[in-house]
């Protein structure tokens, strides 16, 4: 019965840090939410810029990662410890794709000086959509919350990549039991959540207006 | 009163669901549909969220009724500062400019 109440708290725990966690991001998703009901149209036009297929391969991407981690808390619950190292090797991998893929599309932004500070420019968007008014200064705003927004998910990614780091070693290791696999269930959450995260900013960042444009 | 184990062919049945979500939501964008384009997303993206929270997450098997009272508290105080903050900024023109 001690076990079990471990446990609980652990997991009631690791649910209290996700909520706070949720507050934490929920600040950037109501800053989101105020500039795009108010700069539309550079926010459709900025979200039109960024690449729909490298986005939606990512989100393919973190979702084969959130099976391997259901799969391998599985694995843990059974006592397999040969299956559980290999499917926390496979979330890493998926995890260090989803990062290579955002530093490419990040690149991207870079190369098409879509990176707000001094060398930002809107020339591009306002050439390629004349039938829009595009105020540039808006259309940074839009770029600034982009970056910052999955920059603090691609954060809490190399954390994750981190945690999995350390789950993988202590499993070959044969730490975990049936009994006991707290930490490889409590890390699970974790990564579930941050994959959450990235279902809300998939549709929020890069879907915000492609139907064509009359 | 131990754990409960999954299948794992529920696991690979809900991966297949939100891989089917992610290519429709994706899809769906090119389609004008006026002011429903952002609602279908959403309601797209609460879909898989929930799927992920309730199987992934174990939420729909766990024991623990204070796990699920500190979601719903969470997501409550989440729409508080959404919606109040939204009602605020959508009634002034302060900032707006």
């Amino acid at each position: 019965m001690d076990v079990e109440q471990q446990r609980n708290a652990a997991s009631l725990g690791m649910w209290v840090f996700l909520g706070t966690e949720v507050m934490f991001f929920g600040g950037m998703f109501c800053a989101y939410l105020i500039y795009r009901y108010w700069y539309y149209p550079e926010f459709a036009a900025g979200s039109r810029s960024l690449d729909i297929w490298l986005g939606t391969t990512n989100t393919a991407v973190l979702i084969c990662s959130s099976l391997t981690v259901a799969l391998g808390v599985r694995a843990a619950q059974m006592g397999k410890r040969r299956l559980l190292v290999l499917l926390l090797l496979l979330t890493l991998v998926f995890g260090l794709a989803f990062l290579g893929i955002k530093a490419v599309e990040w690149h991207d932004k870079f190369v098409e000086h879509h990176v707000p500070g001094a060398s930002f420019s809107a020339e591009d968007l306002i050439q390629a959509y004349p039938q829009i008014h595009i105020d540039p200064a808006r259309t940074q705003i839009y770029f600034s919350l982009y970056f910052a927004m999955t920059g603090l998910h691609a954060l809490h990614m190399i954390i994750g990549v981190g945690i999995f780091c350390y789950l993988t070693y202590y499993s070959w290791k044969g730490r975990y039991t049936p009994q006991y696999h707290t930490p490889v269930e409590i890390g699970g959450l974790y990564w579930h959540f941050v994959d959450i995260i990235w279902i809300y900013l998939f549709p929020l960042l890069y879907l915000i207006d492609r139907k064509p444009l009359k | 009163m131990s754990e409960r184990i999954l299948s794992s062919k529920l696991y690979v049945g809900i991966w297949a669901t939100l891989m089917v979500l992610t290519v429709i939501t994706a899809t769906v964008a090119f389609v004008d549909l006026g002011p429903f384009n952002t609602v279908l997303a959403l309601v797209i993206a609460t879909f898989k969220a929930l799927l992920v929270v309730l199987f992934f997450m174990h939420v729909k098997y766990t024991s623990e009724k204070l796990t699920k009272m500190a979601i719903v508290c969470s997501l409550f105080w989440l729409l508080i500062l959404l919606f109040l903050s939204l009602a605020d900024y959508s009634t002034r023109a302060a900032g707006h400019g």
